[in-house]
């Protein structure tokens, strides 16, 4: 799950990150007061879950409270990648002496939670990565004795810090690494860090993922999830235990499986098709969940043909037919359905759906192709 | 000969008697899996399958001498029911279990490190050596022995695969799920470096899925150490980025992980990659023919 920065921020600053602490608005009047409150130029921000902000003209100075209102409603409503913008951050402009980034995650191939900190912040570190490499500092922790102080100071001094900044520097990674273990986050981002002309250190944006396996242990952050954010099909399918990812063509796929799932998706796009989603039903391909399967399908109105593919493993090919049979007793599904069915008792299990007037196959490229048609056809 | 699992497999279950863990066991024992206990922590005295039931880790060790542990206890409480069959000598510990924090996988994975116990998962489907022993919730009876050597991230994908081999007449030697969380305890590197030293095994399939980079440490491992045949397939090919695709760890971020680089990394290395599960078994045959 994605925080938004605003959110992030005030995480942060639970565990003691100094931030740039603004005001959430909705509307453009409401930001021209908290420009008002904050008494000098602010900086204005869309709050979306997505990168690219700045890019997207979704961060921007004003210099006056009339301003800022001007600026907070060209932001407000702007779609950036997708996102519609309903909330920016007001905060007071900071000035800026060295901008860095700093982040903690999994180094997934090292099995190790990493600190990545660059003297390149404010910019994207992804791109970075890939053409100056040597501008980043990747520090591995180990998991049973944490980060030492060591390890950030030499960050510090490998980011080319004077020496009387390198203990400020020391903290904040202390406390974003703190914040990262404690959260159950899988990402805790500061870009930019910055050093104000002051000398102090300020996280001026926040960026955090939570890891959604671990919400159960963190019922304050589940609370935080923005769902006008989210898809409504998504949300749906979360709620119900299923997994689902919209996806643009106009082939439906319910799938028992996530390995097989994509496997089928990219069936669809092998025989001509473009796939609508990535469903996974689960292991039992019950009734009721493969009803649910179907009304999340069908709430996309671009879907033009639906493919099932199941195989039969400990749940019995037969049953799954008869739970997608009794599944449209219940529901209607108005474009045409090809199903695969393989594995247990999956011969059984095909008679059965052919009596209840469905066309059923054995072979997953098969059924992909024939989908494809029956998607072209109507 | 397989890896990992055969004939002298002795498997506690732990969680035994849950839901999913005495239903499981059955299935094993029904397969010819030699289940030799299981552990439900007040659950002494009871028996699943004809397995007895034990308490601890310790007592089911002392009195029933397993050397596989298979974990079906729920998310909250898997990861210490890892570390109980870790700290008990457990040389392989197979953990179904999906939804544990990766948080709480990090210091587990440098524990079983440090004791030198092999984990599979978690969220995995196991292990099977056909007609040995089934140490994992795959349907057993689409195996058939052989020489091919299969190692998955995904369960019902490998099924899909493992299925066509043994209707094509290829049987397997051992099929193992390693799992699609971020942090797994073993990867398609030790896997294929059981395999390559497996006399029995003659041809390995790697299936791999978008997200992560161990399928290029794979494609490095093999172009360097495996002189078997390798087929591929990646499934993830119309995925978006950003997206978790039912598995935890399916996931491409930072434009990192695509099934295109798993790809070509891997076509690079030898491996023959196809671009459908179905065309696994001729390439296979081909492979074996040739070598």
């Amino acid at each position: 799950m994605n925080l938004h920065e605003y959110q992030a921020a005030e995480v942060f600053a639970s565990h003691g990150i100094r931030t740039n602490s603004g005001g959430v608005a909705s509307t453009a009047e409401e930001a021209e007061a908290l420009a008002r409150d904050a008494g000098r130029p602010v900086v204005v921000k869309a709050q979306v879950l997505t990168g690219g902000r700045g890019k997207a003209g979704g961060v921007r100075l004003a210099s006056s409270p009339e301003e800022t209102r001007e600026v907070a409603s060209a932001i407000l409503g702007l779609d950036i990648r997708g996102h519609t913008v309903r909330k920016v951050l007001v905060a007071p402009a900071v000035d800026i002496a060295q901008e860095f980034y700093l982040g903690v995650t999994l180094d997934r191939a090292r099995r190790q939670n990493v600190v990545i900190a660059s003297a390149e912040g404010g910019v994207d570190i992804e791109e970075v990565a890939r053409e100056r490499s040597e501008r980043i500092v990747r520090t591995l922790v180990d998991p049973f004795l944490g980060l030492h102080a060591w390890q950030a100071r030499q960050i510090g001094f490998a980011l080319g810090l004077p020496p009387d900044q390198v203990a400020g520097f020391v903290t904040m990674v202390r406390q974003l690494y703190d914040t990262y273990l404690s959260e159950d986050a899988a990402l805790t981002e500061i870009n930019p860090l910055v050093l104000t002309r002051q000398g102090d250190w300020v996280a001026l944006d926040a960026k955090m993922t939570v890891d959604d396996n671990a919400l159960f242990r963190h019922p304050g952050l589940e609370s935080l999830r923005d769902l006008d954010a989210e898809d409504p099909t998504e949300r749906d399918a979360r709620e119900s235990g299923i997994s689902f990812v919209k996806l643009d063509g106009d082939i439906g796929c319910i799938v028992n499986g996530a390995g097989l799932a994509m496997a089928t998706m990219d069936a669809v796009m092998l025989h001509g098709g473009k796939p609508a989603n990535f469903l996974d039903v689960g292991g039992g391909a019950s009734a009721d969940q493969v009803a649910k399967a179907f009304s999340l399908v069908t709430a996309d109105p671009s879907v033009r043909a639906i493919l099932i593919n199941i195989f039969g493993g400990i749940t019995r090919g037969d049953i799954a037919a008869q739970g997608i049979t009794e599944a449209l007793r219940r529901v209607s599904v108005p474009v045409p359905i090809v199903v695969r069915l393989s594995g247990t008792n999956a011969e059984e299990g095909r008679r059965l759906l052919s009596e209840a007037g469905l066309s059923a196959s054995d072979s997953m490229d098969e059924a992909a192709a024939q989908a494809v048609r029956a998607a072209h056809a109507a | 000969m397989s890896i990992l699992v055969d004939r002298d497999t002795r498997v506690l279950v732990q969680g035994i008697t849950g839901r999913e863990g005495s239903f499981h066991t059955e299935q094993m024992v029904e397969y010819g899996t030699n289940v030799v206990s299981g552990v439900t922590p007040g659950g002494k005295g009871k028996s699943v399958a004809g397995a007895p039931v034990f308490d601890t880790v310790a007592d089911a060790v002392a009195e029933t001498a397993p050397n596989v542990a298979i974990i079906f206890v729920p998310a909250r409480f898997a990861p210490d029911a890892i570390y109980e069959a870790i700290d008990n000598g457990l040389p392989l510990v197979v953990c179904i279990t999906e939804g544990i924090p990766v948080a709480d996988m990090v210091p587990i994975y440098a524990h079983a490190q440090n004791r030198g116990t092999r984990l599979l998962g978690p969220n995995c489907p196991g292990l099977i050596t056909p007609d040995e022993a089934k140490v994992g919730i795959m349907p057993g009876f689409i195996h058939t022995p052989g020489p091919v050597g299969v190692v998955s991230r995904s369960g019902t994908l490998t099924y899909e695969v493992v299925d066509a081999l043994s209707r094509a007449g290829t049987g397997q030697s051992t099929a193992v799920g390693i799992g699609g969380d971020p942090v797994i305890g073993t990867s398609f590197v030790d896997v294929l470096g059981l395999f390559e030293a497996d006399p029995a095994t003659e041809a390995i399939v790697v299936i791999g899925e978008i997200g992560g980079n161990d399928e290029e440490t794979a494609a490095h491992f093999i172009q360097e150490h495996v002189t078997k045949p390798v087929v591929g397939f990646i499934a993830g090919q119309t995925a978006p980025p950003g997206k978790r695709m039912g598995h935890a760890g399916a996931i491409i971020s930072g434009g990192s992980g695509t099934a295109a680089e798993k790809m070509a990394a891997l076509e690079a290395a030898g491996v023959r990659v196809v671009d459908r599960p179905s065309a696994v078994p001729e390439a296979i045959q081909t492979a074996l023919r040739t070598s």
